[in-house]
């Protein structure tokens, strides 16, 4: 790599070449006031006007998140004219902004907020006319308010970025400027898939999940039998919030903070994830030996269903018609252990904590709910669960490590650990398709082909004498290559996994922001690194577990002997798998 | 996509083809889409937006970013009042106001016979006719406000609209 010598403040320094002043400033020791900390080139850059500075060979003070550096240049950060410059941009945003901090859901995690006090920004500089407002809270899963926007772009580019989609662009000019789906529509009429990652991205409190807090303390003070179910990916960043390091799992922890919020029982997903797998894996099977439809995708990703349903309706056929992991541990509860337990199914409420916000839509589904109701009554990010945490006043630090609940159902396999990394739920499938198939169990269970974060992953098995063609993808630009073999009829796959999410759901819409502003302990290049470090943990517990297949989970086999018959059995079917239906692009 | 007239699909489908080899060619297509039916409602975006790749809300986006482009259908008579420098010092809002007052419609919009679009525009080049009015590319040079109600009798004595 091409150096070059620059001076900054006066003191010379060597940078590589082609660098922009901001990451070259960064290199030196430099932090130059910016609400670049998230872009990894994901904002319309240069826009924002935050990171001005002084340069020699520019005219007038340069952006410095698109501003190269060159040989021999000179660079101010700390001029009077610079550090007023600065200043006098983020007031110009803050006067178009709706500045009731204390009641924004962004509140403690906004970079604007953040960015603000950095440069001492001075209140009401700049008073006038506002940009006329939308707020759009249509869908159960996403919620958007214009009068947080500052138009960087960052959620039109994560959404083209992570699924090719842009299902949000500017809209209009000038000072009527508007980040909105196309005609200002809401989410709900617009192709949006509600996987959230526009949320994990917006700066501010612009985009945000819908919250269901109100909806579990109205179940609580109603007097509801309330449980809460987690999903493998929570565990693997909940610690985020209260200061652990990116990648640390805090089951136990998390156990203990729900079981003091007041949750009767306390499950792991992982249950209904095994039996996913018990389910799917039979799926399988038997469409290949009946020659039916193949390949087949999984259906765990609402994010993902969601997108087959407005992009793919011809290839529904396709997805697997199990339930996803929580949908299929809600069925189970408000019949099995309920009707085990002496619980009035209408009288059981239960929550779902989620690392997703299309979970939150997901669990809407008319499908899924059987007479009138819902297999899940609510759906709390993982973020949520924080704000739960913390408002009743729980030291999460100082908890003891608690088991799940697990009397008569909830143990769970290494097997259905995994399902929060990309690969998990191939590699768990595969793991018990493989006893299935050869009658005995594989001798090495890690299944590192189907591991990692590559947007596609292929692998070919020798199982039962056939060979297992399968593959995996997250993000829905990745997916889309997958599917168009398929529509091509060239897909040379047996079975296919799709997480909507890039990495799958260790980096779920409801998961904690990675906002490297407010981490000052983690890496500098940990925008690359969150995504495995969290999936590490997962695979640590999958290591750690005592049984790593999910037909083997004792209490799985318990529940088909006494209540569910055969996987894929008449009853299966009526509380575990479900329907798909294409959806219209753009409605009114 | 169902309200579209199956030559109209084919239309702009062949429109699309046309550029199908250039880079950039979203531009292009919505141009003469533009030219042909005088709008480009959603759904036309939606169709070009199968063709071309590009995402319905981007296309949006430079639909209602040029004030050549238009969602709704124009009138038969499209008044373009410049509003730039010039023509603003020189009394172009005023001449705005009584094109609007009299056709009670506001800049944007077209009259419910179908027969006027009053535009605001910006800085057109002719600054040295300032204000500056075109209709339908017909250049009304110092245009005052005692002349807008001539001028739209004139049209109107022609006819047309729905």
């Amino acid at each position: 790599m091409a150096k070059v010598n620059i001076k900054i403040e006066g003191i010379p320094y060597e940078v590589e070449a082609g660098m922009t002043i901001l990451e070259a400033a960064k290199a030196c020791g430099y932090e130059i006031p910016s609400l670049c900390t998230f872009n990894h080139g994901e904002c319309s850059r240069g826009s924002c006007r935050v990171c001005l500075v002084e340069a020699t060979g520019a005219r007038g003070l340069v952006a410095s998140c698109v501003y190269p550096v060159n040989e021999g240049m000179e660079i101010t950060i700390s001029s009077p004219k610079a550090v007023e410059a600065r200043r006098c941009s983020v007031e110009l945003l803050l006067s178009n902004h709706n500045k009731n901090c204390q009641q924004c859901d962004k509140n403690g995690k906004c970079e604007l907020l953040h960015v603000a006090q950095l440069v001492g920004a001075r209140d009401n500089m700049y008073q006038g006319e506002k940009t006329p407002v939308t707020i759009d809270n249509l869908t159960p899963s996403v919620k958007r308010d214009t009068s947080k926007c500052i138009l960087c772009g960052r959620c039109i580019e994560r959404c083209k970025n992570a699924h090719g989609l842009s299902v949000l662009g500017f809209e209009k000019r000038g000072f009527q400027t508007i980040v909105a789906p196309a005609g200002n529509r809401s989410f709900a009429n617009s192709p949006c898939i509600l996987c959230g990652q526009c949320v994990t991205v917006c700066p501010t409190g612009a985009l945000m999940e819908v919250s269901e807090i109100d909806k579990v303390d109205a179940a609580m003070k109603a007097g509801k039998y309330v449980v809460v179910q987690t999903a493998p990916a929570v565990r693997a960043a909940l610690g985020e919030e209260f200061g652990y390091k990116i990648g640390t799992p805090v089951t136990g922890k998390m156990v203990a903070a729900l079981r003091r919020l007041g949750f009767k029982k306390v499950f792991d997903t992982n249950f209904g994830a095994d039996l996913t797998i018990v389910e799917e894996a039979s799926e399988l099977l038997h469409r290949v030996a009946d020659k039916g439809v193949l390949p087949m995708i999984t259906s765990c990703s609402p994010g993902w269903i969601n997108y087959a349903e407005y992009y793919y309706g011809d290839l529904l056929p396709h997805l697997s018609s199990c339930k996803s992991p929580h949908e299929m541990f809600g069925a189970i509860l408000k019949s099995y252990y309920a009707e085990k337990k002496g619980i009035i199914p209408e009288d059981m409420f239960v929550v779902s904590v989620m690392p997703c916000v299309a979970k939150k839509y997901e669990k809407d589904r008319p499908e899924l709910a059987k007479d009138g109701i819902k297999d899940v009554d609510a759906v709390l990010t993982t973020r949520e669960l924080a704000k739960l945490i913390k408002r009743s006043g729980i030291m999460f630090n100082r908890l003891p490590d608690e088991d799940f609940d697990y009397d008569i159902v909830g143990d769970y396999t290494g097997a259905g650990v995994i399902f929060g990394a990309t690969g998990g739920v191939m590699e768990a499938a595969l793991r018990t398709a493989a006893y299935k198939l050869d009658g005995k169990e594989l001798k090495n269970v890690e299944l590192k082909d189907v591991r990692g974060l590559a947007g596609i992953k292929e692998a070919t098995y020798k199982l039962g004498g056939m060979e297992v063609k399968v593959a995996v993808a997250s993000g829905m630009k990745n997916a889309k290559v997958l599917l168009d073999e398929i529509r091509a009829g060239k897909s040379p796959y047996h079975f296919i996994e799709i997480m909507g999410c890039p990495g799958g759901c260790v980096a779920g819409g409801g998961q904690p922001f990675v906002k490297p502003c407010f981490l000052p302990n983690e890496e500098d290049n940990i925008l690359d690194t969150y995504r495995e470090k969290r999936a590490n943990a997962l695979y640590s517990e999958d290591e750690g577990r005592p049984i790593r297949v999910s037909h083997k989970n004792p209490q799985i086999i318990e529940l088909y002997e006494k209540f569910l018959g055969e996987p894929n059995s008449h009853k299966a079917h009526e509380l575990l798998h479900t329907t798909y239906s294409a959806k219209e692009k753009f409605k009114d | 996509m169902a309200h579209l007239q199956e030559a109209a699909v084919k239309q702009i489908n062949e429109i699309c083809e046309r550029y199908k080899d250039e880079k950039t060619p979203l531009m292009m297509i919505l141009s003469d889409i533009q030219k042909e039916y005088g709008y480009i409602p959603l759904e036309v975006q939606e169709l070009v937006s199968e063709k071309t790749g590009i995402s319905v809300a981007e296309i949006y986006g430079v639909v209602t970013f040029y004030s050549f482009f238009s969602l709704m259908p124009k009138g038969k008579y499209v008044i373009g009042c410049c509003l730039g420098t010039a023509c603003y010092v020189k009394g172009a809002q005023q001449v705005i106001d009584k094109f609007s007052e009299i056709l009670q419609i506001k800049p944007g919009e077209t009259s419910a016979d179908g027969m006027f679009t009053l535009d605001a525009l910006r800085c057109i080049g002719a600054c040295g006719i300032a204000p500056a009015v075109t209709i339908n590319g017909k250049v009304y040079p110092k245009m005052t406000v005692d002349a807008v109600p001539g001028v739209i009798e004139e049209y109107r004595a022609m006819g047309g609209g729905l």
